[in-house]
């Protein structure tokens, strides 16, 4: 934390303001429309840039509290299956006759649940780590996800609920906009409060923190609270959009979640990066599978460039890092 | 120091975005005419590699350009973001090989709405997202026709379980209907049904499956899977048992895959129909609904190559469809003509 | 007098933090085979032991590299991708020559996983780069070459040479090859972790980092190690598994890593690093072969199978906790006496 807050009192500079890692994602960003668009005539439109996002934004929402469990040092991988028994939780209660904005309630709830859950058994049982929690969680939620709709598929909503998904307000789209608020509520709840500072020090050294009078535990539990019920906006977003669910959605969305929180820069020890960075790479990462799907690339070619994509930042990252530590005597 | 990291990372970054680039350059290259798109359930499925070979042989044939599309993943979510970027390319018509019924049903609309003809082959979509379905063999005659093999196998009387993908393909859980149905009829009154297992497609759950029915109960004379994993697994845990015989394999799988099992003796037929022939005709459906000269109603009736004339007809889901014809019998005479085909 | 001594010896096996985990584990496996074999007498048949075995084989090897990466604090999550892709190499391989000595293709398929795990494990101990993003890219990246080198297509069993299969199904004095093979892999994997120099320093680098290296353990080299057996051990498995299932498809073992993983955490190996014993993890991996044997045999619903299994690995890691804690406080209390 002192670290921390030592270097953002450096002077401002013109040079240290470019040479960060957001900056080279908007230059990483802008490169992929130029290239996207000299590579198929289809993708230079004005639907590409208020149509198109909502194909993609379905995980941003989750990793925008990612960010938050990765700030931490922690990781969050059931993520998934939490969407997926949310999603199915809300089609069946539906279903049996509760009314749709109840019904969405639920899902939020559930989700919130299924988040607290994980973070009560993060606090009580501090040798576990977050990997192994999550790991069983995952495999739990997805587990009673089967349980309750077993080989079924459940639908059937109202029609204003695939609005959520499909619909536009003033020529934007419902999700965009949905985003964009959320977006901005993480980017206070980081940036502007003693939250958001107790994130980083938590991330450099929990030990540190818990002596310093800072309440971890219940950290740790919102931060799950969070991830949870930004999870069960992802389910509503994904359900809306298909029309129907079943036990087998959002499977490998953790992943993917971790992928993009990584290549914005956020470091996975804890304790380094902004959210801005993984809100970058949604963009990239979502226009980039976009683009190459306009000139039909196939699937596990675009399987190889996230992948390479994803390793060569996090090196570059490091060794960005590692030179700018041997700068700065000890 | 720092200009010459930036640097690098910038090179880096360019090269990694270029070598693919280059590599997709041509593919990039606007043909032109008709273009018409096929979307499998996923990559890496030799039955589906052969569907969309005979999807993309029909369409060439006709002087048209195919594109071949497939996640990595078979899940809706992934088919939608396919399905949104054919109906920015604007392409003529799309073919799905649906991995959910109906939840494709809001970006198949979207197509429709943009002009594109949308109809599924194989795996359906739901009526309302579809202007017809390209059926591979009636299910009603899969299901029953899987029943009275089992039936001859077993010499009229015995234990039989199925082995079917994840208990969420809904493919094989309408064909296990009809099954149930066909044991229905007082000439199976001999033949049991003792179980009804998983193996989700994977070749470990299956096998380990196969040995649980086989374990739970000993007098189990037939499995009948009707997927190609599951298959191929039933066979291989009779063969490695010596169980030739004794326990007899059939359902719906691979030629290649399937040869071992039919010449040692575990499967002695099975059936599958023609996956190049389901592409092919798709391929013949969408030029015929993109010309207009169909729309997908019962009763309309188009020519498709080499196959001969179809015709369209009501399916059972208040949709229609195209009925390709009855499914093949592989046996050990033909067994190995086929197995390097498919 | 000799009873006593039994006594005294049950006594200090049971006081002992370590041992008594282990023997837990070998009770609550014995307590849940006799529940199975209540509801299915085929269970403890020795035909089904033998299944039960040949089916867990493949996972216990892998658990075993799996024990190295979580001692040193890493996770290797781009396994599966591993089997699936020396398993494909490896099966177009003798599909093209199927002369080829089944001992050139196991060694062909350790040689593309060691490979793979030298790059994760230079990335990791060079680089910084954490394992869990390390072997997640490896994961996609790898998963896609699969599918690139095969074209999409699979290779059957007619492909391949008998020998071939021969590699899983062959026996050896009567014991089928797989099962061999993994307590081969054990007895030379016990000897290198419990004692030689580099199998400690394993545990050193896990349970505190810096005091090994300040200690002048190479922890780079130590770390970049335990990636490359652990690649070299996926290679493997990718031959075995595509010889035990005489199929080899670009979706192999999807996910697979996960079940590796959960069967060493069952095994008590600590993901924080630095404990965990061998017997321990052959017990976890045992106990997870035989849920997966015997979920089906027990005729449990298909859809409860997964919630079953992750209520399992939950409740076994938080007991696992609770005994810790419990035996750290009684030994607390025992010193303060």
């Amino acid at each position: 934390m002192t670290e921390r807050t030592i270097r953002t009192e450096r002077p401002w500079s013109w040079k240290r303001f470019f040479f960060q890692w957001e900056w080279l994602l908007v230059i990483i960003f802008i490169l992929i429309h130029v290239v996207n668009s000299t590579l198929s005539p289809y993708y230079l439109n004005i639907n590409t840039f208020i149509r198109t996002p909502q194909s993609f934004l379905d995980k941003a929402f989750i990793v925008l509290p990612m960010t938050f469990v990765i700030l931490l040092g922690n990781i969050d991988v059931s993520v998934g299956s939490t969407v997926a028994l949310s999603s199915v939780i809300m089609a069946v209660a539906y279903n049996a006759g509760l009314p749709m904005p109840l019904a969405i309630v639920l899902c939020l709830a559930v989700s919130t649940a299924c988040g607290l859950f994980n973070g009560i058994l993060m606090v009580k049982y501090k040798e576990l780590s977050a990997a192994i929690i999550t790991i069983s969680t995952m495999t739990i939620y997805r587990g009673f996800a089967y349980v309750i709709l077993e080989d079924q598929a459940s639908g059937g909503f109202p029609e204003w609920f695939s609005f959520l998904g499909w619909g536009n307000i003033a020529g934007f789209p419902v999700m965009l906009i949905v985003f964009t608020v959320c977006a901005f509520l993480f980017w206070i709840l980081l940036h502007k409060t003693t939250f958001g500072r107790s994130l980083y020090g938590m991330g450099n050294s929990m030990n540190a923190c818990r002596y310093s009078g800072i309440r971890t535990d219940r950290v740790i539990l919102i931060v799950s609270l969070l991830t949870g019920l930004m999870a069960g906006f992802t389910a509503l977003f994904l359900t809306s959009r298909m029309g129907s669910t079943r036990p087998n959605v959002a499977q490998g969305y953790e992943l993917e979640v971790i992928a993009m929180v990584v290549l914005g820069g956020v470091s996975t020890s804890g304790g380094k990066g902004r959210i801005i960075g993984p809100i970058l790479a949604v963009f990239i990462v979502g226009f980039l599978s976009y683009g190459l799907g306009l000139v039909n690339i196939s699937a596990q070619v675009l399987l190889i460039i996230i992948g390479a994509l994803l390793i060569v930042s996090v090196t570059v990252l490091n060794v960005r890092i590692r030179k700018r530590k041997k700068k700065i005597p000890a | 120091m720092k200009r010459s990291v930036i640097g690098t990372i910038i090179l880096l970054i360019i090269v990694s975005f270029v070598i693919p680039f280059t590599l997709t350059a041509q593919a990039a290259q606007e043909a032109a005419g008709e273009r018409h798109a096929f979307v499998f359930k996923n990559t890496g499925n030799p039955y589906g590699e052969k569907q969309m070979e005979g999807f993309e042989n029909g369409i060439e044939e006709q002087g048209f350009e195919a594109i071949l599309r497939a996640p990595d993943l078979p899940t809706a979510e992934a088919q939608i973001k396919i399905i949104e970027q054919l109906i920015a390319q604007n392409v003529d018509s799309i073919c799905v090989t649906a991995n959910d019924y109906d939840a494709l049903e809001p970006v198949a609309k979207n197509a429709m709405q943009a002009g594109i003809k949308m109809f599924s082959a194989d795996s359906a979509l739901n009526p309302a997202s579809r202007m017809t379905h390209v059926n591979q063999a009636d299910s009603e005659m899969i299901g029953r026709t899987l029943i009275q093999a089992a039936y001859d196998m077993v010499d009229g009387a015995g234990q039989i379980a199925i082995l079917s993908a994840t208990s969420q393909a809904s493919n094989q859980n309408l064909w296990i209907e009809w099954m149930k149905e066909e044991l229905k009829d007082p000439k199976y009154d001999d033949i049991e049904l003792v179980r009804i297992a998983y193996g989700d497609d994977l070749r470990d759950k299956s096998v380990a499956e196969t040995e649980a029915l086989l374990r739970t109960f000993p007098d189990l004379e037939c499995i009948i899977a009707p997927t190609t994993v599951g298959i191929a697994a039933a066979g291989l845990v009779i063969s490695d048992k010596d169980l030739q015989g004794e326990v007899f394999v059939t359902g719906l799988g691979l030629p290649s895959e399937m040869a071992e099992y039919i010449h040692n003796g575990a499967c002695p037929y099975m059936f599958l129909w023609n996956p190049i022939d389901v592409g092919y005709l798709a391929a013949y459906t969408a030029t015929a609904l993109s010309s207009e000269e169909i729309t997908g109603a019962a009763g309309e009736t188009f020519s498709a190559g080499r196959l001969g004339e179809y015709e369209i007809v009501d399916a059972g889901d208040e949709g229609t469809e195209i009925l390709l014809g009855p499914p093949f019998k592989f046996d050990i005479d033909n067994i190995d003509e086929w197995k390097t085909v498919y | 007098m000799q009873n006593k001594q039994m006594q005294s010896k049950l006594k200090s096996l049971f006081s002992s933090t370590e041992n008594f985990r282990e023997l837990g584990l070998f009770f609550f496996i014995v307590l849940i085979s006799l529940i199975i074999q209540m509801r299915n007498q085929t269970f403890l048949t020795l035909s089904n032991i033998n299944t039960l075995l040949i089916n867990g084989s493949i996972l216990s090897i892998l658990a075993v590299g799996m024990m190295m990466v979580l001692l040193t604090r890493g996770i290797d999550l781009s396994i599966g991708s591993t089997i699936a892709f020396s398993g494909m190499v490896s099966a177009l391989t003798v599909s093209a020559y199927p002369s080829i000595h089944p001992l050139v293709s196991l060694l062909e398929g350790t040689l593309i996983g060691l490979g793979i795990g030298l790059i994760i494990g230079i990335l990791v101990s060079r680089f910084n780069v954490l394992p869990i993003i390390a072997s997640l890219g490896m994961m996609n990246v790898v998963r896609g070459m699969t599918f690139v080198v095969s074209g999409g297509r699979w290779v059957s069993a007619y492909q391949m040479s008998d020998g071939f299969k021969k590699i899983a199904t062959g026996t050896f004095l009567g014991v089928n090859n797989l099962i061999v093979i993994a307590v081969v892999i054990y007895i030379a994997f016990y000897y290198f972790i419990n004692h030689t120099r580099t199998g400690r320093q394993i545990y050193a680098v896990g349970s505190n980092p810096d005091a090994a290296e300040i200690s002048g353990i190479p922890k780079k080299r130590i770390i970049c190690l335990v990636y490359v057996l652990m690649g070299a051990l996926a290679g493997l498995a990718g031959v075995l598994w595509v010889a035990r299932y005489a199929s080899a498809q670009g979706d192999t073992a999807v996910g697979y890593e996960l079940n590796v993983i959960a069967a060493t955490v069952l095994g008590g190996i600590s993901l924080s690093g630095g404990s965990g014993k061998v017997s321990g993890l052959a017990l976890g991996a045992i106990l997870f072969a035989i849920l997966n044997n015997a979920l089906p045999l027990i005729n449990v619903s298909p859809f409860w199978q997964q919630a079953i299994q992750g209520l399992v690995i939950l409740t076994a890691v938080v007991v696992n906790v609770i005994v810790k804690r419990r035996n750290e406080y009684t030994a607390l209390v025992r010193r303060n006496i």
